[in-house]
This record gives C-alpha cells, sequence and structure tokens, in this order.
C-alpha cells in the first residue's frame, strides 16, 4: 500500500479517537440542543454561551484549561482518577475528549436548528395523544430532526479529525497514543525529508473528509426519500 | 358535565370562562377570529395553563391553580382535532392512527372508526400522499382511538374546500352518535352549527357572551349580522 505501517496507525488512532469522542458526546450535545430549542429557564443565555465557548476560545486555552482541570493533578481529574479509575492525561481518552470539547457547540448548533425548525404544534399534538415529553422526544423531535443530528455528527466528525492545538496542549504528541493525522503531519514537518510523508497525510485528510462528506449526503438523500414515499 | 371557571392574561385581552358544559352530543363554540376559541380548547387539553381558576371533567380535577393540581396533557383523555390535521409526516396512516394506542386495542373499534371514516384504503401511505380532507379524517381517527372522554375539534373544517366541508360534517355528526363521545366543536361558521350542533357557546373578546340549546341561542339577536 501507500502508506506506511506509522501512517496506517495513525489514521486508525485519527478515526478511533474521532469516533469515540462523537459517540460520548452526541446524546449530551442532543440534550443541549433540545433544551436551548425547547425550554425556557432563568439563566438560559448563561448556558448558551457555555456551550458555545469553545467555537470562540482558542484552542490552546482550552487544552490548557483542561490539563489544569482533568489532568490528573486537576480538580475533576484526579477525583476521577482516585474513585473512578478514570485517566485523561497524556492516554487517547484524553484526546477524544479534547476534540469532543472543541467540537461540541459545531454539533449542538446543527442539531439546536433542526429541532427548532420542526413545528412544534406536531409535538403538542403527540401529546394530547398521551405521549410524555420523553415519548414526544423519542418518538417525534428526534427523527423530525435527523438531517441535523445527521449535519452535527459530520460536522463534529471533521472537526474532531482536526483538532490540533487543544490535543497537543492536554495530552501532548505521543507516537501510537495521542498522534493524530494533524499532529503527526506537524511531526513529519520537524524532521529532515519528513515532506513526503506529510504530503501523503495531507491527502489522506483530504479523502476521510471528503468521505464523511459523501456518506452524511447519502444517508440524508435516503431519509429524505423515505419521508417522500 | 365539563365545569370551566378559569381566567387567563393573554396579549390582547383577558381571557374568562366560567360555565358547565353538559359532557353529551355536539357543543358548537362559535366567536370571530380572536375570540379566545383556541385558547379555550387549549385550556381545556392541557397545552396552556390559566393563570386562575379550575377545569372539572365528570367530577374529575384537570387543573385546579388553589389546589395546585394540573394534569399534564397526556393524562387528560381528551382528543384534539386542530384546524391543520398534524399528521407526523415520518409515519405511515396506519402508524399515525396507533399512535394514542396503548398496547390493548380492540380490534372492533379499530375497523369501526376505519370504515366509518372511511380511510382503509390509505392505510399505508404517508401523511405527504394524502388530500387535505383525507389528511382530517385520519387526524379525526387517530384522535378517537385515544379513546378520549371528549373530543376537541378547533376549527377542523377551515382548511378544507367547500365539498369535503360537508362530507366531513356528515362524518362528524356520525361519530358523536355512533361513539357516543361528546364533542366540543369550535368554529366561526355559523352553518356548520346550523347542521351539527345540539348547544353552542358564543364567545366574544374571551368573554362568554351566551350559552344555550342551538335553537335558541341562533334566536340571538348579536347573531343577525352573521347570517
Amino acid at each position: 500500500m501507500l502508506l506506511t505501517e506509522l501512517e496506517w496507525q495513525t489514521l486508525l488512532l485519527s478515526l478511533k479517537i474521532a469516533g469515540a469522542a462523537i459517540l460520548f458526546s452526541l446524546p449530551i450535545g442532543i440534550l443541549a440542543a433540545w433544551v436551548l430549542a425547547r425550554c425556557h429557564f432563568w439563566g438560559k443565555s448563561i448556558f448558551d454561551v457555555i456551550v458555545h465557548l469553545p467555537l470562540v476560545l482558542p484552542p490552546v486555552v482550552l487544552g490548557y484549561l483542561l490539563l489544569s482541570t482533568m489532568g490528573k493533578r486537576g480538580i475533576l481529574g484526579a477525583w476521577l482518577y482516585n474513585y473512578v479509575g478514570i485517566s485523561f492525561s497524556f492516554n487517547w481518552q484524553g484526546a477524544a475528549l479534547a476534540s469532543a470539547v472543541v467540537a461540541f457547540p459545531l454539533m449542538v448548533r446543527s442539531i439546536r436548528l433542526a429541532i427548532e425548525s420542526i413545528d412544534t404544534r406536531l409535538e403538542h399534538v403527540a401529546r394530547t395523544l398521551g405521549a410524555s415529553r420523553w415519548r414526544v422526544f423519542i418518538t417525534i423531535t428526534i427523527p423530525l430532526s435527523f438531517t441535523g443530528i445527521l449535519m452535527g455528527v459530520v460536522l463534529g466528525f471533521a472537526r474532531c479529525l482536526g483538532e490540533f492545538g487543544a490535543t497537543i496542549t492536554f495530552v501532548s504528541n505521543i507516537q501510537g497514543e495521542t498522534r493524530t493525522l494533524p499532529l503527526a503531519m506537524y511531526t513529519s514537518l520537524q524532521i529532515p525529508d519528513g515532506e513526503a510523508s506529510a504530503m501523503r497525510l495531507c491527502i489522506l485528510s483530504i479523502l476521510l473528509s471528503l468521505i464523511a462528506l459523501f456518506i452524511s449526503e447519502m444517508l440524508n438523500r435516503l431519509h429524505k426519500k423515505r419521508l417522500a414515499e | 358535565m365539563l365545569t370551566i371557571d378559569i381566567t387567563k392574561k393573554l396579549s390582547s385581552f383577558y381571557f374568562k370562562f366560567n360555565q358547565s358544559i353538559e359532557c353529551q352530543g355536539i357543543t358548537a363554540i362559535l366567536g370571530v377570529s380572536g375570540s379566545g376559541k383556541s385558547t379555550l380548547i387549549n385550556l381545556i387539553n392541557g397545552l396552556i395553563r390559566p393563570d386562575s381558576g379550575k377545569i372539572l371533567i365528570n367530577g374529575t380535577t384537570l387543573i385546579d391553580c388553589e389546589k395546585n393540581i394540573f394534569i399534564p396533557p397526556e393524562q387528560r383523555h381528551i382528543g384534539t382535532v386542530f384546524q391543520d390535521a398534524l399528521l407526523f409526516p415520518h409515519y405511515k396512516v396506519v402508524n399515525n392512527l396507533l399512535y394514542g394506542c396503548h398496547g390493548s386495542i380492540q380490534r372492533n373499534r379499530l375497523t369501526d372508526i376505519i370504515d366509518l371514516l372511511n380511510i382503509g384504503h390509505l392505510l399505508n401511505r404517508y401523511p405527504t400522499k394524502l388530500s387535505g380532507g383525507e389528511r382530517q379524517r385520519v387526524a379525526i381517527g387517530r384522535a378517537l382511538l385515544t379513546n378520549p372522554r371528549l373530543l376537541l375539534m378547533d376549527e377542523p373544517l377551515s382548511a378544507l374546500d367547500m365539498p369535503r366541508k360537508k362530507e366531513l360534517l356528515a362524518y362528524i355528526k356520525n361519530l358523536a352518535k355512533e361513539f357516543s363521545i361528546p364533542v366540543i366543536y369550535v368554529t366561526h361558521n355559523i352553518n356548520e352549527v346550523k347542521q351539527i350542533a345540539d348547544r353552542v357557546a358564543i364567545l366574544e373578546q374571551g368573554q362568554l357572551y351566551a350559552y344555550g340549546d342551538r335553537d335558541e341561542i341562533l334566536q340571538n339577536s348579536y347573531l343577525q349580522e352573521w347570517l
């Protein structure tokens, strides 16, 4: 194949980190989007700002904040390590956490827009038919915002694959553990004769993004076709 | 008996309704646009909360602001048919119909309702492939299948053309009789009232203007300008 053993490893690691980041943050993202779209409460604007903060903060700042809270000596990180046995410092789980935080607002924005575009009267009529709020959420809100959730997943996944600043600050650049595609490219450019490798990784990144877009477009069409039947 | 004694402040006026309505046959709520008809419907089915007062149906409390009782819409067993059919676009007709059935569906009732509304041939279609009249019939069937103790209809015909209106009016008249479900029917059309209502309540600016048997109310001088 065109890729070296090391590059394959990097590719798989990147997919694993982005996949885990999206898988674990998606349920929280859908819930946050629903709260922002449908609930009215005191302090909602503060919640809104906190959700969107990672979009405007420099990734290095996020990485530093993660390091000081979620690292083994951080307030939350120490507690998690001592009592739950989970550690995020300098391992791939930490890289997934950094990616998830950075991608979160993008995902929430897209899902929120989709939920806001649903006719609330459909949710109301479902309640008069005897469905609890939870059942309405599962049977009406989620399926009708499917396209937006899909877009959120693709945008978030792409953002995770491209994550650099927060990752390198929080969990460093460790081969086989936290060295994702962008970090590997950066590393290749630091060493003599690394340009060919950097170019291969660059093409690989472009291909991955295209595939992600293609899959989402396919799923979206399938969904629309099912609705229009 | 549906006992309503509530107030609710709305943006343009103060809604105040105090009247017991018999739970039998068809009661029409008549009023011009913006007189608070839909507000009344949504107060009864629980989609909006009153500022004060209470609503009881056959002795059961639905809401009592003083005692802090609020039964949520999904536990009220009150069916509502809105102006637009509001079918779930991602469900086939049959799954729309069954949405409000909990486990035990009486097979007879299902076929009875499907026959009465003449929607048997539509079951496997998606709502986008139905005409306006068909959609509204499915919406009525969906509400009936929850086995409601009261059926609310909020201008169910206003989005339809004349022939469909006539056709659907006949269905509605039939179902109130066949399933002996009390119906509260909101409209601004006096001809619909003449055709199906047993009793009429007239709403004006969020207040009850008159309530009584159809023939008696239709004599009311207020209605002369409607005819």
